[in-house]
C-alpha cells in the first residue's frame, strides 16, 4: 500500500513540474538590474528616529544616496539615544536631525570621542506653548503668556487638579515647563501626556471640537500644515536665561538642528559622509516632504522621488 | 496570552480545621471594614504630610548611580574582555541564526533579489506542518491565514516577524525546556527560580531595551533576546508544573521496575507531560508575537515598524492592517499548537483506522510541499506574492472610516463616562493614597496582606513596601496604584457579566471568543489613537487600554469556572425553584469562588503590564517615569527604578491574591 502512494506522489510531483515548467519567469532571469551596483559607497547605516520630519530628512538622503551615489543604504528605525550609542559600535553612520540634547553631546562627542558634528541641516527648531487657530482668533490677548492666568480655569480638565492643564509630550523632548509654570507664577499644571502622538491627537479634537488646550509643541512639524498652531509668547529667550534649569523664566531658545556622525564614518572618505556634510535644506522642504509621508500617505521612497525631481539644483549642490 | 503568573495550585494542603474557618469567615470582612476607617480617620488628621513625593524632572541618588553605572558599562564595552569574549559571540550565533530564517524565508539572500522559499513554498509548508502537528481543520486555517498576510500587502513584514519569532521562540524552548524540567524535579530550584520568572514578565521591555542594545549591538540579536527575555518564562512555569503533576504512582512504578533517573526522567516524566509542555510552547509563541511592536523600537524588522511608523503620522488604518496581520498569525499558530497538544492526546487514546492511512499520506504532502518549494524557489510569480495588497488598503480606509465615525458620534458620551469615573472613583482613591503618609499606607497594605492572605504575604508585602519607598518614587507608585486597582475592579465587572454570559451559553462563548483572542494580541499602539481621540490624554485613557488588555483574560477564566459547576447542582437549584438571576448570584457565582480569585490574579498582572502603554497616553506616574527613562539618558536610572516599582507592584498583588485563592479553595 505504502509504496502505492509513494509512487502516487512521484507522479503528482511530476505532473506539477511539467505543468509550470512552461509558465512564469525565472528568479535571476532579468531581475538582476534591481540589485545595482553599490560602486566605492558601500554600505550608509543610517539612523531613523521616530517622529516625521526627521523620516522626510532619512527618506531624501537615503534616496540620493542610493540612486546618485550608489550606496547600500541601510536605515535603522531608533530612538535617539540608543542611535548615539550606535556610532561607538559602528551601527550607526550619521544621524540627520539633532535637537540640541546636550547631554548626548557631552558624553558622545567630548566624551567617548565615537561621535562628531557635521553642521546644521538648516532647519530651525522652535519650541514653545501653542493654542489651536481657533481659540487664537476667538482670544487674540490669549497669545501673550501675561493673559495666561486670566484663562487658567478654561483650561481646567480631569487630570489637572483644579488648575489650568498644559499638555506636554513625548519625554524625548527638552521641556523646562514646570519650572516656568513656577517661575512665571502661572495657575497651570503640566500634565504629561507621554507622548507626541497624544499630543497631536489632543490639538487635533480642541480645533475641531473647540475646545481649550494649550501644550508644548515645536516646528518644523508636519501636523503644522494640517492645524496652523499659534505660538503663545513667552518672556524672550536671552543667553544664558535658561543655564539654571530651576530658574527658567523665559522662552526656549531657537535651535539650529544639526547633523552627527560617527567618528569612523567622518574619516572614511565614503560619498556618503559628503552627502550627509553638505545636507541642508529649510523648514518648508521638511514640510513638504513629511507632508507627502504623513498626510499624503506616500511611501518614503516616493516622497523623497517627488521631492527631489523638484529640487535638482538643491541635489546638485549636496553631491558636487 | 501569557498566564503571566502560575495557576494557584488547586490541591494545595487543607488550611487550618473547619471551626477556625468559621470564625474567621466571619470576622473577616469586619477587620477589613475596621483597617479602612482607621485609614480614614488617620487621612483626614495627617493629609498631605510625608507623601515622598518626586518631581518629574528630579532624581534620587539611587537614581545617578544606576546613571553612573550605565555609563561606565558603555564606556567601556569595546575593551572589556567580557565582552569581546561573552556577549559578542552569543550575539554572532543568534544573529546569524536570524539572518539565516530570513534569507530563506523573508529577505533577499546572496545574489537573489528574493528570498530561498517564496510565498508559494512558505503558504505549502505552513500547510503541511499544522496538517502533520495538528489535524486537516488547522492546515486549512494556516494556509488561509498566510494568504491573506500577502492579500493585505504584508507579506515580506510578516514573514520578517515570523522568523524573528520562530528564532526567539526556538532560543527560549533550547533553554526553557531543560530549566523547566529541572525546576519540576527540584522544589530548592523552583523557589529560587519563580522570582526571576516574576522579574522577567512584569519588567517592562523599555526598561532593558537600551542595555540589551549595549551588550548585544542594534539587530536581530538584541531583539530576539528581548523577545527570549518575556517569552521563556511561560514555558519554563508550565514545564516544570506538567512535571510536578505525573502521578507519583507512576513514577514509583518505574523506579521499583529498577529505571534510573535518567530512565524514568526520558521514558515516563517527559512523554507523560507532553501535552502540557506543548501547551506552554503555546504561551511563549503567543508573548513572543506581543513583543513584536516592542522591538520595532531597536530596529526589528517587521509588522511591528510598519504600526510604529503609522502611529508617528496618526495614521489609524495602516496601522490596524498591520495589527491584524499580527493578530491573524498569532490566531494560526495558536490553534496549529493547541491541536499539536490535543493531538498527543488523542493519539495516545485512540487507533483510528485513520492511522494506517496517515503514513502515506504524509509522505505524499511532503512531496507536494517539496514540488511548491522548488516552485517558489524558481519561479517569479512563486516568490513575489502577486498583487498589490488591495485586500490591505480596503481594511485600512474601513478602519480609518470606523474610527472616524466613532469619534464623531461617541465623543460627548465618552467623555461623560471619563468624567464620572474619573471624579467619582479614581481621583478621591487616588488623593487617599497619595496624600495619606507613605507608612500609613505602607501600614493598610501589610495589614491587608496579613487579612487576605495570610502571615506569609503579609511579610511579603512588608518587604515590597520597603523597598518602593527604596526606589525613590513612592508617590508615583501610589498613582500607578490607584489606577491599576480602579482599572481592575472595571476589568472584574466587565469579568464577570460576560463571564456569566459565555459561561451559560456555549454559543456566546463561540461568538465572544475570537474577538477576545484578538483584543488580547492586537497591538495596543494600534488603539491608542482612537482611544485619545475619545478620551483625550488622561488616566483614563490608560485604564480603558488596560481594560481591553485585561478584560478577556478575566472573562475567560471566569467563563471556564461557571462552566466547572456541575450540571446537577444547577438542576437541583431550577427544580427547587430559583429563578436564573437566583442561581447565577447563589449557586455558579459562589461556587465559581476560585475562579473568581483566579481572574482578579490574572486580571491585575495584565492590566499592570499595560502601565507602561499608559505612561505614553496620559497615566503619567510610573508609566511616564519608564518611558522618559528609555527616552532620555539622564532619565535612564529613574526609569529603571520606575521599572522595579512595577515590579514589586506586581509581586505584591501577586501574593497576596494567590494566597486569598488557596483559601478560597481550602
Amino acid at each position: 500500500m505504502a509504496r502505492h502512494w509513494r509512487a502516487g506522489a512521484a507522479g503528482l510531483a511530476v505532473l506539477g513540474l511539467t505543468l509550470t515548467a512552461c509558465g512564469g519567469a525565472k528568479v535571476g532571469d532579468s531581475s538582476s538590474a534591481g540589485s545595482g551596483s553599490s560602486g566605492k559607497c558601500g554600505t550608509f547605516n543610517l539612523a531613523v528616529n521616530p517622529w516625521v520630519g526627521y523620516e522626510a530628512d532619512a527618506a531624501v538622503v537615503a534616496y540620493v544616496a542610493q540612486h546618485n551615489l550608489g550606496c547600500t543604504v541601510s536605515k535603522k528605525n531608533l530612538k535617539e539615544e540608543i542611535a548615539w550609542q550606535g556610532f561607538g559600535s559602528g551601527e550607526v553612520d550619521a544621524v540627520l536631525e539633532n535637537w540640541g540634547h546636550a547631554d548626548l553631546v557631552k558624553k558622545y562627542i567630548s566624551g567617548q570621542k565615537t561621535a562628531v558634528d557635521a553642521g546644521p541641516t538648516g532647519n530651525k527648531g522652535i519650541i514653545g506653548w501653542y493654542v489651536p487657530p481657533w481659540l487664537a482668533k476667538a482670544h487674540p490677548d490669549i497669545l501673550d503668556w501675561k493673559n495666561l492666568n486670566k484663562y487658567a480655569s478654561k483650561f481646567q480638565t480631569s487630570e489637572s487638579g483644579g488648575k489650568g492643564q498644559l499638555l506636554d509630550g513625548d519625554p524625548s523632548y527638552v521641556t523646562n515647563d514646570a519650572a516656568l509654570v513656577k517661575n512665571l507664577k502661572l495657575d497651570f499644571k503640566v500634565v504629561y501626556a507621554g507622548s507626541e502622538t497624544a499630543l497631536i491627537q489632543a490639538f487635533r479634537t480642541a480645533e475641531k471640537n473647540k475646545q481649550w488646550v494649550i501644550g508644548y509643541f515645536y516646528e518644523p512639524q508636519w501636523f503644522l500644515s494640517e492645524v496652523p498652531l499659534k505660538k503663545v509668547a513667552l518672556p524672550a529667550y536671552k543667553t544664558g536665561c535658561d543655564t539654571d534649569t530651576a530658574k527658567v523664566a523665559c522662552d526656549y531658545p531657537v535651535y539650529n538642528l544639526n547633523k552627527v556622525v560617527s567618528a569612523k564614518f567622518a574619516k572614511s572618505g565614503s560619498p556618503a559622509y559628503n552627502l550627509v556634510k553638505n545636507f541642508s535644506w529649510t523648514n518648508d522642504d521638511q514640510n513638504e516632504v513629511a507632508k507627502y509621508i504623513a498626510q499624503d500617505k506616500m511611501t518614503d521612497d516616493a516622497a523623497a522621488k517627488k521631492w527631489v525631481e523638484a529640487n535638482k539644483d538643491k541635489v546638485d549642490a549636496w553631491i558636487k | 496570552m501569557t498566564v503571566a503568573i502560575e495557576k494557584p495550585e488547586q490541591t494545595e494542603t487543607a488550611e487550618p480545621a473547619a471551626p477556625v474557618k468559621a470564625a474567621r469567615r466571619i470576622s473577616r470582612p469586619m477587620v477589613l471594614g475596621a483597617i479602612v476607617v482607621v485609614w480614614l480617620v488617620l487621612f483626614a488628621v495627617l493629609r498631605g504630610k510625608q507623601t515622598l513625593t518626586l518631581a518629574a524632572a528630579d532624581l534620587t541618588d539611587l537614581h545617578r548611580w544606576i546613571n553612573d553605572f550605565n555609563d561606565s558599562i558603555g564606556a567601556n564595552r569595546n575593551s572589556n574582555p567580557l565582552f569581546l569574549y561573552f556577549f559578542n559571540e552569543i550575539r554572532l550565533v543568534i544573529d546569524n541564526l536570524v539572518t539565516f530564517i530570513q534569507h530563506l524565508i523573508s529577505q533577499p539572500s546572496g545574489a537573489r533579489p528574493v528570498p530561498e522559499i517564496g510565498w508559494l513554498g512558505v503558504v505549502g509548508i505552513a500547510g503541511y506542518v499544522s496538517w502533520a502537528v495538528g489535524n486537516w481543520r488547522v492546515a486549512l486555517l494556516a494556509v488561509a491565514g498566510f494568504t491573506f498576510f500577502g492579500l493585505q500587502g504584508l507579506w515580506q513584514e510578516s514573514m520578517d516577524t515570523l522568523s524573528l519569532t520562530l528564532s526567539a521562540v526556538f532560543v527560549a524552548l533550547l533553554f526553557a525546556i531543560p530549566i523547566g524540567v529541572w525546576a519540576g524535579l527540584s522544589d530548592r530550584f523552583n523557589r529560587i527560580a519563580t522570582p526571576f520568572l516574576d522579574f522577567m514578565q512584569t519588567m517592562p521591555t523599555f526598561v532593558y531595551l537600551a542595555p540589551l542594545t549595549l551588550f548585544f549591538l542594534i539587530g536581530g540579536a538584541s531583539a530576539t533576546i528581548a523577545t527570549v527575555i518575556y517569552a521563556a518564562p511561560p514555558t519554563i512555569r508550565i514545564t516544570a508544573h506538567a512535571i510536578r503533576n505525573v502521578s507519583k504512582t507512576t513514577v514509583e512504578a518505574a523506579d521499583s521496575l529498577g529505571a534510573t533517573r535518567r530512565q524514568s526522567l526520558l521514558k515516563v516524566l517527559l512523554p507523560m507531560s507532553k501535552r502540557t509542555v506543548v501547551m506552554g510552547v503555546n504561551q511563549t509563541i503567543m508573548a513572543a508575537l506581543a513583543m513584536v511592536t516592542i522591538a520595532a523600537l531597536i530596529n526589528a524588522p517587521g509588522l511591528g515598524p510598519v504600526v510604529l511608523q503609522a502611529l508617528q503620522s496618526l495614521d489609524v488604518g495602516t496601522a490596524f492592517n498591520a495589527g491584524l496581520a499580527i493578530v491573524v498569525m498569532a490566531i494560526v499558530l495558536d490553534r496549529v499548537t493547541t491541536a499539536a497538544a490535543a493531538r498527543e492526546e488523542n493519539a495516545r487514546n485512540a487507533k483510528h483506522d485513520f492511522a494506517k492511512w496517515r503514513r502515506p499520506l504524509l509522505g505524499a504532502g511532503a512531496a507536494v510541499t517539496a514540488v511548491l518549494i522548488y516552485l517558489s524557489h524558481t519561479y517569479l510569480w512563486a516568490a513575489d506574492f502577486p498583487g498589490d495588497g488591495t485586500v490591505g488598503s480596503h481594511i485600512a480606509s474601513a478602519a480609518d472610516s470606523a474610527t472616524n465615525w466613532a469619534q464623531d458620534s461617541l465623543s460627548g458620551l465618552t467623555n461623560t463616562i471619563r468624567d464620572v469615573i474619573t471624579n467619582g472613583l479614581l481621583n478621591p482613591f487616588q488623593t487617599l493614597v497619595t496624600d495619606s503618609p507613605w507608612w500609613l499606607v505602607g501600614a493598610v497594605l501589610v495589614a491587608l496582606g496579613v487579612v487576605l492572605g495570610g502571615w506569609k504575604s503579609g511579610v511579603t508585602t512588608a518587604v515590597c513596601v520597603g523597598l518602593l519607598v527604596g526606589t525613590g518614587l513612592w508617590s508615583d507608585a501610589m498613582t500607578t496604584l490607584a489606577s491599576t486597582l480602579v482599572a481592575t475592579v472595571l476589568v472584574m465587572v466587565l469579568g464577570i457579566v460576560f463571564g456569566v454570559w459565555m459561561g451559560r451559553s456555549m454559543m456566546v462563548d463561540r461568538l465572544i471568543r475570537p474577538t477576545l483572542d484578538a483584543a488580547q494580541v492586537m497591538p495596543p499602539f494600534v488603539y491608542l489613537v482612537p482611544f485619545l481621540a475619545l478620551f483625550g490624554p488622561t488616566r483614563f485613557t490608560a485604564i480603558v487600554a488596560a481594560i481591553v488588555y485585561g478584560a478577556p483574560v478575566a472573562m475567560k477564566i471566569i467563563a471556564d469556572g461557571i462552566r466547572a459547576v456541575p450540571e446537577t447542582t444547577v438542576e437541583a437549584a431550577t427544580s427547587a425553584g430559583c429563578n436564573t438571576w437566583q442561581i447565577i448570584t447563589k449557586v455558579q457565582l459562589p461556587m465559581s469562588r476560585s475562579a473568581l480569585t483566579l481572574a482578579t490574579n490574572q486580571g491585575l498582572i495584565y492590566v499592570l503590564s499595560m502601565v507602561v502603554v499608559g505612561g505614553l497616553v496620559g497615566a503619567g506616574a510610573l508609566g511616564y517615569d519608564v518611558v522618559a527613562g528609555f527616552s532620555r539618558g539622564e532619565l535612564y536610572g529613574k526609569g529603571l527604578a520606575a521599572g522595579l516599582a512595577i515590579v514589586l507592584l506586581g509581586v505584591m498583588f501577586d501574593r497576596i491574591t494567590q494566597a486569598a485563592a488557596r483559601r478560597a479553595t481550602a
